[in-house]
């Protein structure tokens, strides 16, 4: 029987129990001696009882060390610009903005890696916002993302210039490509951090992220295998600036045909039609739930939106109810937001809704029933009808801001 | 066509509470359930295999109780199911947890299509279904909303993007991974659940696989977690009384500033 990867260092236990409530798993119970027992079966090492033991009681072996030294080589903060059209995303600049403090903590050149057809010009727009080097890809093949030909030419690059951490917006197609750049290079990433920070001893990554529906914070890192790898959550990062007449140096990158191949096809686009605000990236997104009862009932909200420039968010009830379309899903199973207002109107606040928008900055809460738990996180609460409240509200900013 | 759909066990979040005075995870009693992403994925695989034929495999990893969340996919009328299991997967992150599950699939005769949830409702990373692809070496699909047609060589769906969908046409063998808009889930009828009941259901360990040790649970897994902590609950907030009409005036008052500096 090999030694288990975790262990109780019973003569150090006192049987204070503190490990069986901190584990998320449900893995640690004390026995009759009042001395904490790990189910093995259960445990994911998560290590959340290391966290909580008071006492070192609890000893987690360490995952074998490979030759660390070799990590040596890899230097420079590394952003991955994501870009549409020749349009740079914001979460880019919220990137740069982030790896700017990140790359001047650690000593290295903040650099970006813009891929794409004819956008060479546009690397400027990234060196006015910090970046040091843009690395560019200028090829038709690359005119919009595609997940094999988008992931070979990163990794060609990053096994080229080996950076020491590369980031990726948490998007629909940060995520799809950054996960298999990562397990290409056989090293760790951190899905969807909503803080980084350098570890001054270390000199790690500690990857800040929210689990389990944001009931819990992890910090993560990836101590032996670089680049450390993470994708942010949209609008959590402050953007960098614009600094006029800054510049840097661009790198036009050749690449070998062969990474241009791709097996799948791109057959057609549609935009959205629905509304012209995507809500991952709006910075005020009113929200419209179950106490709107009727799909008609929308038009309110879409009045108020569009007199304060906001995007048109949902509960699952009324996605569900097919009031409207899922991609206005606000929560654990549609989309988390993180805008500067949220306004929640006739939502009651089940814990998945709350998972998916209670990381923004104010948040107003309309909704009759004072027990509604959307009024635990709300800035602003209003106990009314907000068939009453809207339209008054809407009013009195039509008067504010002059529209 | 041999389809094979992933699922996870998870605890239903619903059931999720802090413990206000230790301000931790309230577990006592909380169920665990099948993703829920991965029951959409459940459910198209067997609309895939109506349309076209064939068979489709549940796959789980987990401890030796992720077993029930496999009965619930027969139950749903899944042919075959297998869990992989061994104290060896223990801490295993996206990148050990994609090799181990492409370890199973290779180890499975002709399997044309896996399909996904988007993500799992207790780690949210959305990595392994495009990290078990890049295993497998197979394109991906992410985000698949609908599947636009299929048959025994390829696959065309529409994935879901920020601004809108794109329309993707993939060779088979592909990986999807698919987003809640996709489907309504069937409940399981009541022979799909006496059924479940009586299956058998291997399980692959590590040794079956043929898995490098260097590659799963721990040592396998690039990333460690650190730190586990409770994110601090937000500050009470303030309920506003009054007339509609003078409410709105000063909660307009106090957000007039947010609402121009989003503009700007």
């Amino acid at each position: 029987m090999p030694e288990p990867p975790i262990k109780v260092i019973t003569q150090n236990c006192v049987g204070c129990g503190l490990c069986v409530k901190a584990c998320p798993f449900d893995a640690i119970a004390l026995n009759d001696e009042k001395i904490a027992v790990i189910d093995l079966d259960k445990c994911t090492l998560c290590g959340a009882c290391l966290e909580a033991c008071k006492f070192d009681a609890i000893e987690m072996k360490a995952r074998e060390a490979g030759a660390d030294a070799a990590l040596d080589g890899y230097c420079d903060v590394w952003v991955f610009a994501e870009q549409t059209g020749g349009h740079i995303e914001s979460v880019t600049y919220e990137l740069l903005g982030e790896g700017r403090k990140l790359a001047d903590a650690l000593g290295m050149n903040l650099c970006a890696v813009l891929l794409g057809s004819g956008v060479t010009d546009t690397a400027a727009a990234l060196t006015e916002r910090g970046a040091d080097t843009v690395y560019v890809v200028d090829r038709p093949e690359l005119e919009y993302f595609q997940d094999e030909r988008y992931a070979a030419v990163l990794i060609e690059l990053v096994k080229r210039h080996k950076p020491n951490i590369l980031l990726s917006g948490a998007t629909t197609i940060g995520r799809s490509l950054v996960s298999r750049v990562a397990v290409t290079l056989n090293t760790g990433l951190t899905a969807d951090c909503t803080g980084l920070a350098i570890d001054p001893e270390s000199r790690n990554l500690l990857q800040t992220r929210p689990a389990f529906g944001g009931n819990i914070m992890a910090t993560i890192i990836t101590p032996h295998t670089r680049p450390q790898m993470a994708t942010v959550r949209h609008k959590v990062m402050q953007e960098a600036e614009v600094q006029s007449g800054r510049t840097g140096n661009v790198s036009i990158e050749a690449v070998a045909a062969s990474l241009l191949e791709a097996r799948t096809r791109r057959v057609r686009y549609v935009p959205e039609q629905e509304s012209t605000v995507n809500i991952a990236e709006a910075d005020i997104i009113v929200a419209g739930g179950r106490g709107l009862q009727k799909p008609e009932h929308f038009a309110l909200l879409r009045e108020l939106a569009e007199t304060i420039g906001a995007g048109i968010g949902a509960s699952r009830a009324a996605v569900d109810a097919n009031w409207i379309a899922y991609s206005h899903q606000v929560g654990q199973t549609g989309k988390t937001v993180c805008p500067k207002l949220y306004i929640a109107c006739g939502i009651s606040g089940q814990i998945q809704h709350l998972a998916g928008m209670s990381s923004a900055d104010v948040i107003v809460a309309i909704n009759k029933d004072p027990e509604a738990p959307i009024f635990k996180v709300a800035t602003y609460g209003i106990v009314g009808d907000l068939f009453q409240v809207v339209p008054h509200l809407t009013q009195a900013f039509k008067q504010a801001l002059g529209k | 066509m041999h389809i094979v759909v992933c699922v996870k066990q998870v605890p239903d979040t619903t059931d999720v509470r802090i413990d206000p005075e230790t301000n931790t995870l309230m577990r006592e009693g909380v169920a665990s359930i099948v993703n829920p992403f991965d029951t959409f994925a459940v459910e198209e695989a067997l609309r895939v295999r109506e349309k076209v034929g064939g068979t489709v495999t549940a796959l789980s990893m987990g401890p030796p109780q992720a077993d029930a969340a496999l009965r619930e996919t027969l139950a749903m009328g899944v042919d075959k199911a297998v869990l992989l299991s061994d104290r060896a997967f223990a801490g295993s992150d996206t990148w050990a947890t994609s090799y181990t599950l492409a370890m199973a699939v290779r180890k499975m005769d002709g399997v044309d299509l896996v399909i996904c949830g988007k993500q799992a409702s207790d780690g949210d990373t959305a990595q392994v279904g495009p990290g078990l692809a890049t295993h497998l070496g197979l394109p991906q699909i992410t985000y698949v909303r609908k599947i636009e047609a299929v048959d025994a060589q390829s696959i065309t769906a529409e994935r879901l993007l920020e601004t809108g969908y794109e329309v993707i046409a993939s060779p088979l063998p592909c990986v999807l991974t698919v987003v809640k808009e996709i489907n309504e889930p069937r409940l399981p009828s009541l022979k799909g659940k006496l059924a479940a009941r009586k299956a058998e259901i291997p399980t692959w360990n590590a040794a079956d696989l043929d898995a490098d040790p260097a590659r799963i649970g721990l040592d396998g897994s690039p990333t460690k977690v650190v730190k586990i902590f409770t994110p601090p609950p937000r500050e009470g907030g303030e309920i506003l009384t009054g007339e509609p009409d003078q409410i709105a005036a000063r909660l307009v008052a106090k957000l007039k500033d947010t609402v121009l500096s989003a503009a700007s």
